[in-house]
């Protein structure tokens, strides 16, 4: 058995496509047996809250495959070619792109976001929510699971110090 | 024939849940017993291993059963 190692990550992004990095890699971290804990700060605070709304934004992610998760084979292959002047204009049109991408995953077998989140805490991932962009945000303690330490920088940096990994996502 | 004492199936899912499932069923066994692990994400064919090196468990065999994976590994102490 090799010795004990810790991770500590930063999420800072909120859409759903970056909310899935930090919970896969700290869940599968403490099923390797490590010490993990995620510091949520700025857009990836909301990814704390008791309910999850993260959306896509095909607009500001260029590379992003518009596939179509249903249909004919062939037709699921086609990546449609929409102009960013549709996908960031069109009223709507993140939340039909959201659909899409959730049906995906599902189809694929990928967990949801919630499903990974639950998973860590049952595994034993530390969350912490950053004090000041709840004060930024206007966001309240009760919106919170009630599992995350409320904390800044240092109480991060004090883990993250002594950290075999540490990623910012 | 390997014998198993545990066994869980995680077919149809895909990165993480077969290795999280995996060790949640894991830590309701005793060491030395053998667990078998049912999954179709061709992704467990090294992320199973790798889990089971990472954590002291032993990969006891592996192999395919028409479009699932299948893993017997042993408990660490």
């Amino acid at each position: 058995m090799a010795e004990k190692k810790s991770m500590a990550i930063i999420a800072s992004q909120g859409s759903l496509d970056w909310a899935y990095p930090p919970f896969i890699l700290a869940s599968t971290a403490a099923a390797m047996d490590m010490d993990v804990k995620v510091f949520f700060t700025f857009y990836g605070l909301p990814l704390l809250k008791k309910k999850i709304k993260a959306k896509v934004s095909p607009s500001s992610n260029p590379a992003m495959p518009m596939k179509m998760p249903f249909g004919p084979k062939f037709f699921q292959g086609i990546d449609w070619p929409i102009p960013n002047v549709v996908s960031g204009n069109v009223p709507g049109f993140e939340s039909v792109a959201t659909g899409l991408m959730k049906k995906t995953f599902k189809n694929k077998g990928v967990a949801t976001i919630t499903e990974l989140r639950d998973m860590c805490e049952q595994l034993g991932v530390e969350f912490i929510g950053c004090q000041m962009t709840m004060d930024v945000f206007g966001f309240e303690r009760e919106d919170f699971l009630d599992c995350v330490n409320i904390g800044g920088a240092a109480t991060f940096l004090e883990f993250a110090a002594d950290a075999d990994i540490q990623l910012f996502i | 024939m390997t014998e198993y004492q545990g066994e869980i199936d995680c077919s149809g899912m895909n990165c993480p849940m077969p290795v999280l499932k995996t060790k949640l069923k894991m830590d309701t066994m005793d060491a030395g017993q053998i667990l078998r692990v049912v999954a179709t994400d061709p992704g467990a064919c090294n992320d199973m291993p790798a889990w089971a090196n990472r954590v002291g468990h032993t990969l006891v065999s592996s192999g395919e059963e028409g479009d699932r994976f299948i893993f017997y590994i042993q408990k660490g102490e």
